[in-house]
């Protein structure tokens, strides 16, 4: 019966999880805005929210032939696959972070995330109510 | 994964920003020292930035990987009356380039100010994240 309520907390917290992995990407990305050589770094975060809830059909058991291999279970960041924006304007020092689009996307993450928490008290709040309405 | 990360990664750029900054202001305040300790003009000093891993995670910060100076030849002045004049009456200025250090502060003071705006969302992240449920 708590099937439904649980897979939506579940479902949320790894959501949440991916978005604070999202926003450390983009933190690195804006730390390193003036590095020289370095690519601004992304994940596709829709894509990494299917693989990690197993709703995209990909095998759910990764393949371990070794006790250090790491399990789904491990650090997500195991999973995650980062790709490299390309930059909008070639720079001397070949850095492609653009200060300008990664601010825009490390709010706009920063806001997702807010939201995420929101629905999670939602979720929580449906779960106290309906503890309380057994009395 | 957490977003407490996301203060390391911020304090790391705003130090070495702030190690820039000290580099230009030093190069400033030096552009017409002419004989510095040892005799020899002052010369120009430059950070150069690498990106560092953060200890027990996978982001990326930043770190100033090493201070150079720059070889360029020292500016030369022709002033025979001046104490410190070499055998033709040329002094030795640095090779500070007053325009490329008024522009790297600008930079340096702009990319300190967008990572303490980082640092202040992740506090207020975290801030949101400790009254979930309530």
């Amino acid at each position: 019966m708590t099937n439904g309520i649980s897979n939506g907390i579940d479902f949320l917290s790894q959501a949440l999880k991916l978005r604070a992995a999202r926003q450390q990407v983009l933190a690195g990305n804006l730390a390193n805005a003036d590095t020289p050589n370095y690519k601004a770094r992304d994940f596709d975060f829709a894509q990494a929210l299917a693989a990690a809830t197993g709703s995209d059909n990909s095998a759910q058991s990764l393949a371990r032939t070794d006790p250090m291999h790491l399990g789904l279970d491990g650090s997500s960041a195991g999973q995650i696959r980062t790709f490299e924006r390309p930059g909008n304007q070639p720079s001397l020092d070949g850095n492609t972070v653009d200060t300008n689009t990664e601010q825009a996307r490390f709010t706009d993450n920063a806001v997702h995330y807010e939201a995420v928490l929101m629905f999670l008290t939602d979720q929580i709040k449906q779960m106290q109510m309906a503890m309380q309405q057994g009395a | 994964m957490s977003i407490s990360t996301v203060f390391d990664i911020a304090a790391s750029a705003m130090t070495a920003q702030s190690m820039r900054l000290n580099a230009t202001a030093s190069n400033l305040a030096n552009a017409n020292t002419a004989a510095g300790p040892g005799g020899k003009p002052y010369q120009a000093r430059q950070v150069v930035f690498s990106e560092m891993l953060i200890p027990g995670t996978d982001a990326s910060g930043v770190q100033v990987s090493r201070v150079t100076n720059d070889t360029a030849p020292p500016r030369m002045v022709y002033e025979p009356k001046s104490s410190l004049a070499d055998a033709r009456g040329y002094v030795a200025y640095p090779n500070v380039n007053v325009v490329d250090e008024m522009a790297d502060m600008i930079s340096a003071s702009r990319s300190f100010q967008m990572d303490v705006e980082m640092m202040n969302t992740a506090k207020q992240l975290l801030q949101k994240t400790l009254t979930l449920g309530q």
